[in-house]
């Protein structure tokens, strides 16, 4: 933990911890959306209006704790920005042609002639692959440490997949929340294929992070850390089992549990993130340069810090108001 | 020689990437407050034009800010991959107000524009309302953020440089920064008069493709009078804000008018082919005069020149003159003709007032009065407003170099290490998709209009009463 008394000790700690949590929000939320885009071809015309009517209200807010997240590197930690983007540049440069491809498709498939419509949503699939592959690619080289070889580059592909697939995972069961019917008797096999992709992806990254750096392996495998670790990867586990077997029965009579796969989803995303996040503590740049090194002057994060414990809760508070304005089965969306 | 070409690859890169983005939110920022204001007139009034209005144009604010979303995240990302000395040398100044723009602004704008395009029959009227309200308060504090930081660049006040970084010592200073009230405002007005020229364009094409419907009558003129009174107070503005930098960058406005030497009695000059080589003005064609009373309120008033700002080791510390010349009189030409033809639809407009068809009496406008080279005039200029946007931050930002940040580092400070060829590559594969984007928006936009001037829009059909359940379209 930081020392208090000491605002270069603890402002530092306090922006990490807020960038960190504003990356898991995205990975979540945006996960989710991008997920139902890479499910796409693998839905009729009918079902895919639908999938668009279960993240449309929400993509573009899911979206902004990227923005944040970035801008808190940004602003907070200038030299690893410098660093971590222009190193990742052609992997980033992937991620934003996907993000501009994806979140223009979704409004021209609305508007556009019948005929450009099917164009606009292979578009909004490929944009949506191009964003989640660009993604894992760019956790794979970070886990590696940001160096450049055909083995860094071979993991990154593998974390590619694996996290495209986590994706595809979370949006099934986000779609088993949302929908109905045949398409959610779809989604509940989607999200049962999908599963294996991402336990594949979370154990890879698990063993290959200590594999990596002693520091990290030292980090987790000393006396008595251990102890309070070893509930992490045990819980996983055990809630993992539980999806597994959830799934299974789904759905459910009634349509009883239905947000239940989306949560234990979640809570499987959190406590992988938060392995991580435990592993490269205290470095932005990965064994290169810690978040102390990294920070910007205290006067002007202490500014951010005042503006940030102000205006985030009542940003949560309206992104939840309206999750509930538009909770329930998604219907089509109208411009009305 | 390398370093030089990423250079000029990642201006340009940058320069396409920001020229793409601002489009959008000129045309969001003020679209917003005016369905905001066709939002208002419908439940004052309950006239469902209002609201047939509001959902024609709530669709292209839709798109228009989907794609401000997409380009601006491509701009907050590219600070980090091409401009990394940027932030490691002013980062403790624009990062907080970065920060504040994401957390003040973005976050507003994204949710509540889920709740405004597709909350009105899930939410009641009046968090519609404020929905619809606050998205357009979320563009418009977005707009300042970054005005703020961008007219910081230009005249730079409130720091302090420790180790070549700079540190902030004045956050009022830095905030309400000698430039930002006057190119706020410009922006501001800039983008109400595109959004003006925008519907009136678009409203004069259903017009002439024989949409009489009643909403089309007043989308028209809205947009007419936003426009005509607009114009004036934004010539007046952008003079205020020319007197500005005069005072604070005299070597933008050398630029801008073309003077090289500093001198009195100086001319406006209406067309030049300004040549660097020689230092001197080719086919000079100008009013004798009228630069020096522009500048500086007197016929005989000095203005200074560009060759002042050459040291005498011959480093040029001045802008590129052809561009920011032209481009300064391609803003001043659109504007000229905003004003010619706003002002000329207005006044036909009441001088045939008594053909007003509508519900009420005793209008004081009526769309007939137009003639029809009027209408077809008015067509293209539904572009116009980007053009002049465009031209005027080429003008301001062309006319910032060799500065980045105005005499604090200059542009090549900032670049990354990157190879050309990688910067060439993606700036390819950015103007591809955003020329193939451009054509699209624009596209969706004329076959929009035409769908709803053939009347088969669903929604037009839809009566909705105010007083009725808003759940009558579901």
């Amino acid at each position: 933990m930081p020392d208090f008394s000491n605002p270069h000790d603890w402002l530092p700690w306090a922006f990490a911890s807020l960038m960190g949590l504003s990356i898991l929000i995205y990975v979540v939320l945006d996960g989710f959306d991008l997920g139902v885009g890479l499910l796409f071809p693998m839905a009729d015309r009918t079902e895919q209006d639908r999938m668009i009517g279960s993240i449309g209200p929400f993509w573009d807010a899911n979206e902004t704790w990227l923005v944040l997240a970035v801008g808190l590197l940004l602003v907070a930690f200038p030299p690893a920005h410098g660093v971590i983007l222009s190193t990742l540049y052609l992997p980033v440069f992937v991620m934003l042609i996907g993000l501009i491809l994806r979140g223009v498709a979704f409004e021209f498939r609305a508007k556009a002639r019948d005929h450009h419509k099917a164009l606009w949503n292979r578009l909004f699939f490929v944009g949506s692959a191009m964003t989640a592959l660009s993604q894992g690619f760019m956790l794979g080289l970070y886990i590696m440490g940001l160096e450049k070889s055909l083995a860094t580059y071979a993991f990154a592909t593998l974390t590619a997949i694996s996290l495209t697939v986590g994706y595809s995972f979370i949006g099934s069961t986000w779609l088993i929340h949302k929908t109905e019917g045949m398409l959610q008797q779809k989604s509940v096999v989607w999200a049962r294929r999908s599963l294996w992709g991402a336990v594949t992806g979370v154990l890879t990254v698990s063993i290959a992070t200590p594999m990596v750096s002693d520091r990290i392996f030292a980090k987790w495998f000393t006396f008595p850390e251990l102890l309070w670790l070893v509930p992490l990867p045990i819980l996983s586990g055990v809630v993992l089992f539980a999806l597994w077997r959830l799934l299974q029965q789904m759905p459910k009579p009634q349509d009883r549990q239905n947000w239940l796969p989306f949560a234990m989803s979640t809570a499987l995303f959190v406590m992988a993130y938060l392995g991580l996040a435990y592993s490269f503590y205290p470095y932005v740049v990965p064994e290169k340069l810690t978040i102390y090194d990294a920070a910007a002057a205290p006067e002007s994060l202490w500014i951010i810090l005042v503006g940030a414990l102000c205006v985030v809760p009542v940003i949560i508070g309206y992104s939840i108001l309206a999750y509930f304005i538009f909770r329930g089965k998604a219907t089509d969306l109208r411009y009305e | 020689m390398e370093a030089l070409d990423t250079l000029i690859l990642s201006r340009i890169q940058f320069a396409a990437n920001i020229s793409f983005h601002i489009l959008f939110p000129t045309i969001t920022i003020a679209l917003g407050w005016v369905l905001f204001f066709f939002r208002i007139r419908f439940t004052q009034t309950g006239d469902d034009k209002w609201m047939a209005a509001y959902r024609f144009w709530v669709k292209i604010f839709a798109l228009s800010f989907a794609m401000g979303v997409v380009s601006g995240i491509t701009m907050s990302f590219q600070f980090g991959t091409n401009w990394p000395g940027f932030m490691e040398t002013v980062g403790n100044i624009a990062g907080p107000l970065l920060a504040y723009e994401v957390l003040t602004a973005f976050f507003l704008e994204a949710v509540f524009v889920g709740i405004m395009l597709f909350g009105f029959s899930r939410v009641p009227r009046w968090l519609h309302t404020l929905a619809t309200g606050l998205v357009a308060f979320g563009t418009t504090v977005s707009a300042f953020w970054i005005i703020v930081l961008n007219s910081w660049m230009h005249t730079p006040q409130g720091f302090e440089m420790i180790d070549g970084v700079a540190h902030a010592t004045d956050w009022w200073a830095i905030i309400f920064n000698p430039s930002m009230p006057y190119r706020f405002v410009h922006m501001l007005m800039a983008s109400f008069l595109t959004v003006a020229f925008l519907i009136a364009g678009v409203s004069a094409f259903r017009w002439a493709l024989g949409d009489r419907s009643r909403e089309v009558r007043t989308m028209l003129k809205t947009g007419v009078v936003i426009g005509a009174v607009l114009i004036p107070l934004q010539m007046l503005a952008g003079d205020k804000h020319g007197l500005n930098t005069l005072e604070y960058q005299p070597a933008k406005v050398a630029a801008m008018e073309g003077n090289w030497d500093t001198q009195p009695n100086v001319p406006l000059i209406l067309f030049a082919l300004p040549d660097e080589e020689a230092r001197e003005n080719r086919f000079e064609i100008g009013i004798p005069n009228m630069a020096s009373l522009i500048l500086t309120h007197s016929f005989d008033g000095v203005v200074p020149g560009l060759n002042e700002f050459v040291t005498e080791d011959g480093q040029v510390l001045h802008p590129p003159v052809a561009p920011v010349f032209w481009s300064f009189r391609v803003m001043i030409g659109v504007g000229v003709s905003m004003l010619l033809l706003s002002w000329a639809a207005l006044w036909f407009m009441w001088r045939r007032r008594d053909q007003h068809v509508g519900r009420t009496q005793g209008h004081r406008l009526a769309v007939e009065g137009l003639p029809k080279i009027l209408v077809w005039a008015l067509i293209p200029m539904a572009f116009s407003g980007w053009a002049a946007t465009l031209a005027g931050w080429y003008t301001t930002e062309i006319g910032r170099q060799p500065w980045l940040v105005q005499g604090v580092m200059t542009t090549d400070m900032a670049i990354a290490d990157v190879p050309a060829p990688m910067v060439l590559g993606t700036l390819l594969t950015y103007l591809a998709v955003y020329a193939a984007l451009l054509a699209a928006y624009i596209g969706v936009i004329i076959y929009m209009a035409r769908k709803a001037a053939k009347g088969d829009d669903a929604h037009t059909a839809v009566p909705i009463h105010a007083t009725g359940a808003m759940t009558a379209a579901e």
